[in-house]
């Protein structure tokens, strides 16, 4: 499935979309990890939390659990939250 | 307790040794929006900057591997991805992310698990382990790194002990921009032998290689009313050993500058010698390279309610040439007044030549340089973002 990744990220993936696959987003996110190394650390952190100010929708809706079902489908959006200065 | 201290007495000056040869000198400079590299010449006057590197990234410390004086490593994080650390082996031409940077232990679902917002401190092992690094992060946990800072593995005597968690506190407890674990420091003598500090949380001290670990509070002070016994109440800014004497390392506190004496494991205050309008609170502090007797702070104002500026807007670099019993303001080209800056724990370094190059880096960007130990001081840097960490390195 097509996932959108923001600007801050494209250091690993080198553009702002990426074909990954898998059945929930925590699958999507290894793989996209297994392609682009270090790029899930980046979003996720080690107790498998989406960090604060990262954001990730499925189909324009906000996902909060890595454990949400995916179709294939699906896009996903990955967002950078409102913040910073 | 002592409120100063008197170096033990020694055939001449403590840990005095013949000057190392000059290399030439580079300023790693680490900011709150990415790093710069100034590259000294022969005589340390013109420097040619190398930079931005990571630019937009939170850049919390960059630091040389001085055993092969060609690795540079990196703790980076934006305001919005998690933390990571980056590792040249060009000094700096490429750079490589770590395969696993330093992350606690995954808690079993339910639990309340840590993360690691960031890698705050980086510490070289010792010269007999190669590929060996420490780190420090906030909140607090230590993690070592066996192949040259590529993968990093969690302390779990420090990051999952009971008894350290709460000493640790809450991030409430810690430094407005999140507790810290600093100030790592390797026996060059015995690579068992470690030492930390937590802001908050205290000085600890291992002799296992980490595997157990021991406070070493006695002598400090804390924050009135509270209980100098209990480690959360320690606030350590910064904790240097003198490389010529491995025995003494200095302390600049919450509440006041210290020197301790090993086999002793008392601190004494060294800082009641100041200027009493100056005061001895503030964040860095740096040992001579040869000298075990001479050390340097930066005072901030720490009165009311801790503005965290030079004092009275007149920064200065305070020396002391005997331990601590006294100290001498060295201020000769830093502005007289109306300056607001002060310089933060990591950012304050020497050189290894003679007489020794000091090198700070304030919180509004600007790069200085004493090529005289402090004598003098001249502005190498303007307009930088704010500077976290300033290492001066002599790479090969």
């Amino acid at each position: 499935m097509k996932v959108l990744i923001p600007g801050a990220l494209r250091s690993y993936t080198e553009r702002g979309e990426a074909e990954a696959s898998g059945a929930t987003l925590a699958d999507v996110l290894a793989d996209l990890d297994r392609q682009y190394p270090g790029i899930r650390f980046r979003m996720i952190d080690e107790q498998d939390r989406i960090r604060r100010h990262i954001r990730i929708f499925v189909n324009g809706e906000q996902a909060h659990a890595l454990a949400q079902p995916l179709a294939p489908t699906d896009e996903i959006i990955v967002m950078q939250a409102l913040s910073g200065g | 307790m002592a409120r100063s201290g008197t170096p033990r007495a020694r055939a001449g000056a403590r840990g005095k040794r013949a000057a190392a040869p000059a290399h030439r000198v580079v300023l790693l400079v680490a900011t709150r929006k990415g790093a710069w590299l100034y590259h000294g010449d022969a005589a340390r006057k013109a420097w040619r900057i190398d930079g931005p590197h990571f630019l937009g990234h939170v850049v919390s410390h960059v630091a040389l591997d001085p055993r092969d004086r060609r690795t540079l490593l990196a703790a980076a994080k934006t305001g919005h991805l998690g933390p990571t650390v980056f590792r040249s082996t060009d000094l700096g031409r490429t750079w490589k992310e770590a395969a696993r940077p330093p992350a606690f232990a995954r808690v079993p679902e339910g639990a309340q698990g840590r993360a690691v917002d960031h890698t705050f401190w980086l510490a070289p092992g010792h010269a007999s382990e190669p590929g060996v690094w420490y780190a420090g992060t906030s909140p607090q946990g230590l993690f070592r790194s066996e192949d040259d800072g590529v993968t990093w593995a969690p302390f779990s005597s420090i990051n999952d002990d009971p008894q350290y968690r709460k000493w640790m506190g809450t991030v409430q407890d810690g430094t407005p921009d999140g507790p810290k674990l600093h100030s790592i420091i390797v026996d060059p003598r015995d690579p068992a032998h470690l030492y930390f500090a937590m802001s908050g949380g205290g000085v600890h001290e291992s002799r296992d290689l980490g595997r157990t670990w021991q406070p070493l509070l006695d002598g400090l002070e804390v924050v009135e009313g509270f209980d100098r016994a209990d480690p959360t109440f320690h606030d350590p800014h910064c904790i240097r050993m003198c490389a010529t004497d491995p025995d003494r390392l200095y302390q600049q506190n919450h509440c006041g500058i210290y020197r301790i004496d090993r086999p002793s494991d008392t601190w004494v205050r060294i800082g009641g010698s100041m200027p009493k309008r100056v005061g001895d609170i503030g964040f860095p502090l740096v040992v001579h390279p040869r000298d075990a007797d001479t050390a340097w702070v930066f005072p901030m104002d720490g009165t009311s309610v801790w503005p965290r500026t030079s004092p009275d807007g007149a920064p200065a670099v305070y020396a002391t040439r005997n331990g601590g019993r006294t100290w001498q303001r060295l201020a000769a080209g830093l502005p007289e007044k109306q300056a607001w800056w002060t310089v933060k724990r990591q950012a304050m370094s020497a050189d290894g030549g003679d007489p020794v190059g000091l090198y700070f880096g304030t919180t509004s960007g600007e790069l200085w340089a004493s090529r005289d130990e402090g004598r003098g001081w001249t502005c190498i840097a303007r307009h930088l973002p704010e500077i976290y960490a300033v290492e001066a390195a002599e790479p090969a």
